[in-house]
């Protein structure tokens, strides 16, 4: 039955699905910083910068968002996660100040770029790793498991480290990091008018889909012993999944004959049905196997002015940040 | 979460005033045509691009700490303060949309959208300090809960968004961002001025100061507000800002070993024989730690002090149609309170939180029980020590450069 809660959840998902599309693809653009190489390197740099620069802070809140999101629609969640996965989620945010900070100051701050360039570089590699990572260990269900053991006589080690320091998790966090880069790769091919930059991000990009390949591959194997909820849902849910492979395909094939735009269109596709296939798949699961979206929900009123607040929001929001893209679609004016 | 509150805040206030300063001094060009301006827009708005980054990720920081150190807090409060969390979001992302647009969009966009652009910043940023202080209120002074057995019965957000602390908590903060940070600019450019009287660091001075000298001139009788609000709903806080220990009529205030006689008493209910409840008053163990809020709360009030007075002597100065940047006194005064503002905001805050404890809700639920099961908290508040201390040295770094640049 759909209500309120999942609607709100469909809210988060909504916002978490932005989050990857734009601020994934932001960390994806810090990958390539890293592995930037070639006599066009320092081009293939300031590309990345150029097109990251204005967005990635407006692209950086729908993080916000969905933290806001579930904490307040859904406390028991929020309070399960920050639990259980303290580490993890710190270690993230760690990732994420030093990416942030590294990547202005690069622009205006002392030392040159080189060192700031790198840090940036390394945390765009480390956040993603993290946050797939996240994904993973929360889809396994072990999150829930070991929030259930906290008050019993399990070690340090049962309740904080090993749902998430695990194979599957794992897996998921550089399916996570290549999925990003094969974003970033096809944005930027649209990015640049430079035939050169273009081609080598259509490399990159491509390698890059051959990563996700593998990454992909190594998940579903360890997922059907890890994380039985995705393998059950993953079948269960064929359509996604095989409209996932057709995005993918189209994705992949267009960047190969170089047709930017669809390819560019095809890779966010893809993205977000996988992004989906996992939600559904745990539907109506927030936190498998033990809490659903129902039982975290916190109570209507407040779910009632969430959803009110959320519209509010948005008509204030998404006629914003339509008008942003198009100042920085738009050419400099003279 | 105390230390990345005290790292946050600073950013937070300049994240409030400074795209004011910037907008003004690009009015001041379109308005004079005087490139100076220009050029001061220009360079403050590449300061207000580096310290918004870092405000932002010290804001996302904060926003998963909630969850990481304050699991049960959240899971009992989320409800009732993530309203307020929610709108502030989008005042995030308005601000964040418009900052992009704004110092990326000078050759883009037209003079009229660009001006636009930086004042929904400046609006937007006071709009996330005002639903953030909203959730700071309720805390002290929670509004809109009934409780049984430390869990919420009914909630009612709008009711807890509108607690007794809100307004004074809200004005007080807004006027401490502007007089914090429109005074320290000021005090940055004083500084050169006392070696180097150049056009730039005047004007510089002045546009910081029109914002600042009416803040700070403000701040004063904002604070005797939250102070009457305080002594009225949260009266332990109040006896341990004065540290006073018993309960008595006409109770002295106590200013740098100074004592008033009955000004509390005067202060506090606006009547010199007025009682004053003392800490006897209440049972020990809902005491907070009484020498740090006393002595925040005197350092706040000896700067707030000091700020007005400046401010006032800036002011006067001013009307007689003297110029502050020809009187090398005042500079000296107004280099000397560049950091003041920050100071006392930073005090102020040690007055608010550690004078709530041992609360966490006031009179709901202790602090003790809010904290994450998780042990081994020293090694994540080491790493971020680190890190703060870090990116304040380089962002003391680039400003100093910033500043510099033009002599
Ligand atoms: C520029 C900074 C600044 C200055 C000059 C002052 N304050 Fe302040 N004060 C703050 C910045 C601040 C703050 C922003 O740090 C606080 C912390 C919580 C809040 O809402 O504002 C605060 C809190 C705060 C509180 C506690 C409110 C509460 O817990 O509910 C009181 C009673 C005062 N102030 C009183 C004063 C007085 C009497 C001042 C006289 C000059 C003064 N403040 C100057
Ligand atoms: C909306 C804003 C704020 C919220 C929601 C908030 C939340 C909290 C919470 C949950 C605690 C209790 C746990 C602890 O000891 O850390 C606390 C305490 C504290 N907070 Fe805040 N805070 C806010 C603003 C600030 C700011 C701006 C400062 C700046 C310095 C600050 C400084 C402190 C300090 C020093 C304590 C420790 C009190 C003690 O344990 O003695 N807080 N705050
Ligand atoms: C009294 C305390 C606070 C004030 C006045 C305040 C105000 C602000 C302001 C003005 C900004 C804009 C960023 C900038 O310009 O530097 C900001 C950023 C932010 N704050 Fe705070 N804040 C406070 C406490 C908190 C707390 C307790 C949280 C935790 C939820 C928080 C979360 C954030 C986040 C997530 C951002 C980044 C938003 C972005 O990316 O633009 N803040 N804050």
């Amino acid at each position: 039955m759909i209500g309120l809660p999942e609607i709100i959840a469909g809210v988060i998902a909504v916002a978490l699905n932005a989050y990857v599309l734009t601020g994934g693809a932001d960390f994806g653009g810090g990958v390539w910083d890293l592995f930037a190489t070639g006599r066009r390197r320092g081009r293939q740099r300031e590309l990345i910068a150029d097109s990251i620069a204005p967005i990635w802070e407006a692209n950086h809140v729908w993080l916000i968002v969905v933290v806001v999101v579930l904490f307040t629609g859904f406390p028991s969640a929020f309070s399960m996660l920050g639990t259980v996965l303290h580490i993890p989620l710190t270690i993230m945010l760690i990732g994420i100040v030093l990416r942030g900070s590294a990547f202005v100051f690069r622009s205006y701050g002392p030392y040159g770029r080189t060192h700031w360039g790198r840090a940036f570089a390394i945390a765009s590699v480390i956040t993603p790793l993290l946050f797939g990572t996240i994904i993973g260990s929360i889809a396994t269900g072990a999150v829930a498991d070991a929030a259930d053991k906290i008050d019993g006589a399990a070690t340090f080690s049962e309740v904080f480290v090993r749902p998430w320091a695990a194979a599957f998790p794992a897996a998921v966090g550089f399916f996570a990091v290549a999925l990003f880069a094969f974003l970033a790769a096809t944005y930027l091919t649209v990015d640049t008018q430079d035939e050169e930059l273009r081609e080598d991000f259509r490399i990159r990009g491509l390698a890059a889909a051959g990563a996700v390949f593998v990454a992909a591959a190594v998940a579903l194997v360890l997922a059907h012993s890890a994380a039985p909820r995705v393998a059950i849902g993953v079948v269960g849910a064929l359509l996604i999944q095989a409209a996932t492979a057709v995005a993918a395909i189209a994705a992949i094939t267009a960047l190969w004959l170089r047709h930017y735009r669809v390819a560019r269109l095809a890779a966010a596709a893809q993205v977000s049905l996988i992004l989906w296939g996992w939600m559904i798949a745990q539907y109506p699961y927030l936190i498998p196997p033990t809490l659903t979206i129902r039982d975290a929900a916190a109570p209507a009123v407040t779910l009632r002015l969430l959803a009110v607040g959320l519209v509010v929001g948005a008509v204030i929001l998404l006629p914003s940040l339509h008008y942003m893209l198009r100042t920085f679609k738009t050419k400099r004016r003279a | 979460m105390a230390l990345s509150l005290g790292f946050h805040i600073i950013f937070a206030e300049i994240g409030i005033a400074m795209p004011l300063l910037m907008v003004l001094a690009e009015w001041r060009w379109r308005r004079t045509g005087d490139a100076i301006y220009l050029q001061l827009a220009r360079r403050w708005a590449k300061g207000t691009a580096i310290l918004f980054a870092v405000g932002a990720v010290s804001g996302t920081v904060l926003s998963f700490e909630l969850g990481l150190l304050w699991p049960s807090f959240m899971r009992l409060a989320g409800p009732v303060i993530g309203i307020p969390f929610a709108l502030e979001g989008f005042a995030f992302f308005t601000e964040a949309i418009f900052l992009g647009v704004y110092l990326y969009g000078w050759e883009r966009v037209s003079s009229r959208a660009h001006m636009s652009a930086g004042l929904i910043v400046a609006v937007s940023g006071a709009a996330s300090a005002l639903f953030v202080v909203i959730v700071n209120a309720w805390m002290n002074t929670p509004a809109g809960v009934t409780v049984d057995a430390g869990r919420f019965v009914t909630i009612d957000p709008l009711a807890a968004m509108r607690n007794p602390s809100t307004f004074q908590q809200v004005v007080h903060m807004l006027l401490a961002a502007y007089a914090s940070t429109g005074l320290a600019v000021a005090g940055l450019h004083a500084a050169v001025l006392l070696r180097n009287n150049t056009l730039f660091h005047r004007r510089a001075m002045m546009v910081a100061l029109t914002i600042g000298i009416p803040a700070a001139l403000l701040q004063p009788i904002s604070g005797d507000t939250s102070a009457r609000a305080v002594a009225r709903w949260q009266p332990v806080k109040l006896a341990a800002m004065e540290s006073l220990l018993d309960t008595q009529r006409g109770a002295p205030l106590h200013l740098v070993g100074i004592e008033i006689p009955r000004a509390l008493s005067l202060l506090a209910f606006r009547d010199p024989d007025a009682e004053v409840r003392g800490l006897s008053a209440f049972p020990r163990d809902v005491w907070p730690p009484i020498a740090p809020v006393h002595l925040a709360f005197q350092l706040m009030v000896i700067l707030g002090t000091l700020m007005a007075l400046v401010c006032a002597w800036a002011a006067v100065t001013t009307l007689r149609r003297r110029e502050i940047a020809d009187h090398r006194s005042l500079l000296a005064a107004l280099a000397l309170l560049t950091p003041a503002g920050f100071i006392a905001t930073e005090a102020g805050w040690v007055v608010t939180e550690v004078g709530r404890q041992p609360w966490i809700i006031g009179g709901i639920m202790r602090t003790g029980d809010a904290v994450t099961p998780m042990p081994g908290l020293a090694v994540p508040m080491i790493v971020f020590t680190l890190i703060y201390l870090g990116l304040a040295a380089v962002v003391a770094i680039s400003i100093a450069s910033l500043v510099r640049e033009t002599t």
